[in-house]
């Protein structure tokens, strides 16, 4: 016998083999660990559990399986013994809707609008895909041509025989689509010189630019509608008041470059300093260099707040409401309260189909801008 | 010779600059001079006074809600300034301490270790964020609180409140002469606990033995002023609110405009601010909280020591800034008529007066004072908590 084995803390006998741990992987693991890891966490999931079950039957109920699809008026949208709790009224939005896209736009003339539709989702695809060939053509063409052809296309030109249309017949989705493009279009070019405004030596040019810049961020964007709507008329001679919805886009067009020029401004500032003294070694003046060293760098940083940009102009489009424009969010306005169609569940009807259409929108811009970002990341871990 | 040269170069850069300031201060400051002349031609044509004399001029418009002393027979434009300015300051301060709560329970349940409260927050977010606010607001407003039951099949809330399409009424206190002794308690109990608290730190900081003060506090918050409630009487009334014939009587009215404003932007702020919040915490380096463990400090001692002063550095500007554009969205007021300055303002009074100048620029002075005074106090604050890196 070795002494070492009568030592009483010595085991003599291997240990039990221990039970294997607890399930920590497949679904089982998965529920322990992110739903029901302590009693705390398992009351919120439950209370989160019921909730969800009262919200998604109740949601698809009146969204879908009780909505009434077709109808000639509101006689099926109302309460009867069929349906003694009608859903959405979807043949509502399918009656309004092709006055929700084009407002008063002459019936026969709306395949102008159709053709202005498809040439600025040409003009988005081409310049929102990264690896399209000649993205150089493709800015031209959105920044340039696109506008002209618009224009034409969209206000008529009697020369080429297309019949005038006046912008009061405008409306709904297309005027919503205008707002937004003609922001998007004027800010990017005005939003960079006022960015570069804000950053030069140049004390009057500074001023200038600052003052703009913070005098349209302080106040709130109806001001600034109200502004364009009412003061603007004043300030030209009378031949010269630009129309209503003129007036407007030009409100959104400053709104957007102030907001655009400061987004520029932190791409400007996340450049380094030794690009700028690269770019100045090499002899390139002021302009040159800003176009070819330092603004392609800027913009491909910030593109993600670029779009993002878009994504809060996109949505304050709507304000033009206000000043009496006959936008998306208008023409529901105006088709809610037709008498034809009144009915208890109209309104949350027209304001779901809005909803739906802003949302799809905007969640697929702040999708692409966080495709953008992690492209961005990859490039720069390299 | 190169010198030269260099320097002529220079000399034509700044010369080039100087003539750059002069034509632009030229187009601008004559783009300004035109616009003058024409609005004075385009007013004097259309018979428009010009001038601030309006101000002290007889409004003769009604406000439908009022915290000051208003009449539309008496009072002045300058008076419905006044209400305008504090209906938005009302609905703004609201609005923010709501949005602040709510924004911070979403922003803490997306990182929440649950994974179902994390996609529940999450989709809240996205829903609210992607929806323009004037959309929310309409929806508030037309289709919730403007479907409640008429005046007849108002909803009777528990606590004596009345809920019906014309708005939210409920118990108005009344206060009786003996409340005061009630104020002056609880402002004792606020003091003293104060004072306590700091005596508290005093000993904890020389003996390092922590008090437990907040029963203590508690007590004196809340339990002193109550017994002196029973003990002076019960000096406290409340006013129900009555079914009237045609409209409710007594109690505090708050208009459905009001509840539909608070309601949008609240919602709408709240999901701006829970994404602050995340970025906040986030910020905070997963190294600190090893660190704090490491220190032995428990769960709540770390967050409140350690955690959470790290996180608001990183959270009050953007919050701020979040804070400014619910006072900023609060003028979507416009269109459902609650009685916001803008609306006041930029609606009756300019449809009025017809002073589209004067009124549109008070209006804007306001607001950009509030914006410039805060980034200037956020500045402030900039400076104050910048960690200086050695």
């Amino acid at each position: 016998m070795a002494p070492m084995a009568e030592a009483a803390y010595l085991r003599t006998a291997p240990a039990e083999r221990l039970p294997p741990p607890a399930d920590r992987g497949g679904a089982t693991g998965w529920l322990r660990a992110n739903l029901f890891s302590s009693l705390g966490n398992t009351a919120l999931t439950l209370i989160c559990l019921s909730f969800i079950a009262w919200a998604v039957p109740t949601l698809l109920r009146f969204f879908v399986f009780d909505a009434v699809w077709s109808a000639t008026d509101r006689g099926a949208c109302l309460a009867s013994p069929v349906n003694p709790e009608p859903g959405a009224c979807w043949a509502f939005v399918r009656v309004w809707s092709s006055y929700f896209v084009y407002g008063f736009y002459p019936l026969g003339q709306r395949w102008r609008v159709d053709l202005f539709f498809l040439a600025l989702a040409f003009g988005v695809a081409w310049l929102a895909w990264l690896a399209a060939p000649r993205r150089d053509i493709g800015a031209v063409y959105f920044f340039v041509v696109l506008p002209v052809l618009s224009y034409v296309l969209l206000c008529g030109a009697p020369l080429i025989g297309l019949a005038g249309v006046p912008t009061t017949l405008w409306g709904g989705i297309l005027v919503t689509i205008v707002v937004a493009t003609v922001g998007i279009v004027v800010s990017l070019p005005i939003g960079i010189v006022l960015a570069l405004g804000r950053r030069s030596d140049i004390p009057v040019v500074k001023l200038f630019a600052v003052t703009f810049i913070e005098f349209v961020r302080g106040v709130p964007l109806i001001t600034i509608l109200f502004m364009a709507s009412v003061m603007l008329p004043l300030f030209v001679p009378e031949r010269f008041a630009p129309d209503k919805l003129m007036r407007a886009l030009i409100g959104v067009a400053m709104i957007a470059s102030a907001y655009m020029a400061e987004v520029v401004r932190g791409g400007l500032a996340a450049i380094p300093r030794g690009q700028y003294e690269a770019a100045q070694a090499l002899g390139l003046p002021y302009w040159r260099m800003m176009a070819l060293v330092i603004l392609p760098q800027a913009l491909r940083v910030t593109l993600p707040n670029i779009v993002n940009t878009f994504i809060a102009l996109f949505k304050d489009t709507s304000l033009v409401f206000v000043v009496g424009i006959f936008d998306f969010l208008r023409t529901i306005e105006a088709a809610r309260v037709d008498p034809h169609w009144a009915t208890p569940v109209t309104s949350v009807t027209g304001y779901a189909f809005a909803a739906s259409f802003y949302f799809i929108c905007c969640y697929g811009m702040s999708r692409y801008a966080r495709g953008v970002e992690t492209r961005l990341a990859r490039a720069h871990r390299r | 010779m190169p010198e030269i040269v260099l320097n002529s170069s220079r000399n034509a850069r700044r010369a080039g600059t100087i003539a750059l300031q002069v034509a632009l201060v030229a187009v601008v400051g004559g783009l300004a001079y035109a616009a003058v002349v024409n609005a004075a031609q385009n007013l004097a044509a259309a018979h428009v006074a010009s001038g601030f004399g309006f101000w002290n001029n007889t409004a003769g418009f009604d406000i439908s809600q009022t915290l000051i002393a208003y009449s539309s027979s008496t009072s002045t434009f300058g008076r419905a300034f006044w209400v305008g300015l504090l209906n938005t300051l009302l609905v703004a301060g609201i609005g923010i301490v709501l949005a602040t709560v709510l924004g911070f329970v979403i922003g803490i349940g997306r990182l929440s270790r649950n994974w179902l409260v994390a996609r529940l927050a999450g989709g809240y977010v996205e829903m609210i964020r992607n929806v323009p606010l004037l959309l929310q607001l309409l929806f508030w407003y037309n289709a919730v609180l403007k479907s409640l039951p008429e005046l007849h099949g108002s909803v009777a809330l528990p606590g004596g409140g009345l809920l019906n399409n014309r708005g939210l009424f409920l118990p108005r206190p009344e206060f009786e002469s003996g409340f005061g002794y009630v104020v002056i308690a609880f402002l004792f109990g606020v003091a003293a606990t104060i004072g306590l608290r700091l005596y508290a730190r005093w000993r904890q900081d020389r003996t390092g033995e922590p008090a437990r003060i907040v029963w203590f506090g508690l007590g004196l918050i809340v339990i002193l002023p109550l017994v002196v409630y029973a003990l002076s009487g019960a000096p406290l009334h409340f006013s129900f609110p009555d079914m009237g014939r045609f409209n409710v009587m007594g109690g505090v009215e708050i208009l459905p405009e009001f509840a539909a404003l608070v309601v949008a932007l609240t919602v709408y702020t709240a999901a701006f601010i829970a994404e602050v919040v995340r970025a906040g915490v986030l910020a905070v380096p997963q190294g600190q909280t090893e660190a704090a463990q490491a220190l032995g400090l428990r769960s709540p001692t770390m967050l409140r020591l350690v955690i959470v002063p790290q996180a608001m550095r990183v959270i009050v500007p953007p919050l701020t800034s979040q804070y400014l554009n619910l006072i900023k969205n609060s003028s979507l007021a416009v269109a459902i008529g609650y009685p916001d300055l803008v609306e006041v303002f930029t609606g009756s009074v300019l449809n009025i007066t017809g002073q589209a100048v004067e009124v549109v620029a008070v209006t804007m002075a306001v607001y950009l004072t509030i914006s410039l005074a805060t980034s200037l106090l956020m500045n402030l604050y900039g400076y104050a908590t910048d960690v200086r890196e050695r």
